[in-house]
């Protein structure tokens, strides 16, 4: 088996990198590149985001065939897509970072900014939050609920369809911090930065 | 909820811990790899190394430093010290730093702030605040807090936020190496001016200086380095301690 993590330039992903490799060891290969035809014949694909969410789609968008190669892998062939962070914004239809700029549509919903009510709460979220898991997923095999993930943002994602929730996390409001709809999965943490137990959810991305 | 972090900071010199825990089975106790490891698996939150390698030569150590720790560690991993330019950040994160801090040059230049940030997202900028109370207010200090820059440091933590920085990490040069408890008021005073998280730093000396940093200081975060070096407390106690005291944190 092989899992390709998408390199679009886009970010820092050493961490992501780090991470598969530890938990795949040498029995999964880890590739990281943005070659199309190494994309197709992978078995799973991650998709990471770092930055704006408007920085990651330009970057995207930028490296010709990519999101058409990512939309057939996804859509058409239904094979295993993880997007961490921006990775996960990113399937929306729409994100207003920046600018008002166009998702990739998987998921249908918005990217808006996390109500701080004022101030009241600092942006971005840094730092350890429990998950309040909503419904099981493979992905979540051997976590538990209240679990802490590692995040950083200061946008949420929002999707129309309320099924797709995995899990929520509470900062100023309840809000989406993991996805997943069908073969599509998302985290808004970081499952590479969590320890062990972020561990455990690449873990079982790779053995799904 | 979201937690307080707590995060020991590892001083490197060449590519080797100073100041380190004192453990006697460690292997190699000035290895920074090996240290932040028992860091991280005695529940911190985030690994901080400085980087104090004097010389220009040798500056290269810490990015061999960081490559083997975030091969091991799985915690964000910020790493400062002689940061100058948006290449050095460049190299940092490729070698593996989550979030890279950015002292004297952001002083100099705030630029590097507003283009590091617009470049790698503000999520890995930490500008880094050497405070020294002048009578009235709290002034800036550089080069490891040895030079006056005689701008305001509160004035300052809010241009930095402008600027882009994800994060301030503010340290008291008065109470550095003191372990007579952070600057509280200074601590209060920034964190009430801005809204980006605020880690507090500089003259832990017990975990009620930890408390009262979270408390009093209003700190997100609370950074400590020799209280965990030389094995006063692990990690794990702080955690504990902090938690009896009604703080939120990862245990």
């Amino acid at each position: 088996m092989n899992v390709t993590i998408v390199d679009y330039k886009s970010g820092n992903i050493s961490s992501v990198i780090n991470s598969f490799k530890e938990v795949a060891q040498n029995k999964v290969k880890i590739e990281v590149t943005s070659d199309l035809n190494k994309i197709k014949s992978s078995d799973k694909v991650v998709l990471p985001g770092q930055g704006s969410f408007k920085s990651c789609t330009d970057a995207l968008n930028g490296i010709n065939g990519l999101v058409e190669t990512l939309n057939e892998f996804v859509i058409n062939n239904k094979k295993p897509l993880l997007g961490i962070c921006v990775g996960l914004q990113m399937f929306s239809d729409i994100g207003y970072e920046e600018a008002e700029t166009k998702g990739l549509g998987w998921i249908p919903g918005k990217v808006t900014k996390i109500d701080n009510q004022n101030g009241k709460y600092k942006l971005p979220h840094i730092g350890w939050n429990e998950i309040n898991i909503l419904k099981n997923s493979k992905i979540f095999k051997d976590v538990k609920d209240k679990s802490h993930m590692y995040f950083v943002h200061s946008y949420e994602f929002v999707p129309n369809d309320k099924s797709t929730i995995l899990a929520t996390t509470d900062y100023s409001s309840n809000h989406v911090c993991a996805v997943e709809k069908e073969n599509i999965f998302g985290t808004q943490f970081h499952p590479e930065k969590s320890d062990k137990i972020g561990l455990k959810i690449i873990n079982n991305f790779i053995n799904l | 909820m979201l937690k307080n972090r707590i995060i020991p900071c590892l001083d490197v010199k060449n590519g080797r811990v100073v100041k380190g825990i004192n453990f006697v089975d460690l292997k190699d106790a000035g290895d920074p790899v090996e240290q932040a490891k028992i860091y991280s698996d005695g529940g911190a939150d985030e690994i901080c190394f400085l980087d104090i390698t004097a010389s220009n030569e040798n500056r290269e150590t810490i990015y061999e430093v960081v490559k083997k720790t975030s091969k091991k560690c799985f915690v964000p991993l910020t790493v400062g010290g002689g940061v100058r330019s948006l290449e050095d950040i460049n190299k940092l994160l490729n070698c593996g730093a989550d979030k890279v801090s950015i002292n004297t040059a952001a002083v100099q230049n705030s630029k590097v702030v507003i283009e590091s940030s617009k470049k790698f997202g503000s999520q890995c900028i930490v500008v880094a605040i050497d405070a020294k109370h002048n009578g009235k207010s709290w002034e800036i200090f550089t080069h490891g807090g040895r030079k006056s820059s005689g701008i305001d440091a509160i004035e300052y933590a809010k241009k930095m936020e402008e600027c882009g920085a994800g994060e301030l990490l503010v340290t008291s040069m008065d109470r550095d190496g003191t372990q007579v408890g952070y600057d509280i008021e200074l601590m209060s005073t920034i964190s009430s001016k801005v809204n980006i998280p605020l880690i507090a730093s500089g003259g832990v000396g017990n975990l009620d200086h930890l408390v009262d940093g979270v408390k009093l200081g209003n700190a997100n975060a609370v950074l400590a380095a020799s209280i965990f070096h030389y094995g006063k407390y692990s990690v794990k106690q702080a955690k504990e301690y902090l938690d009896s005291k009604g703080i939120p944190v990862r245990i």
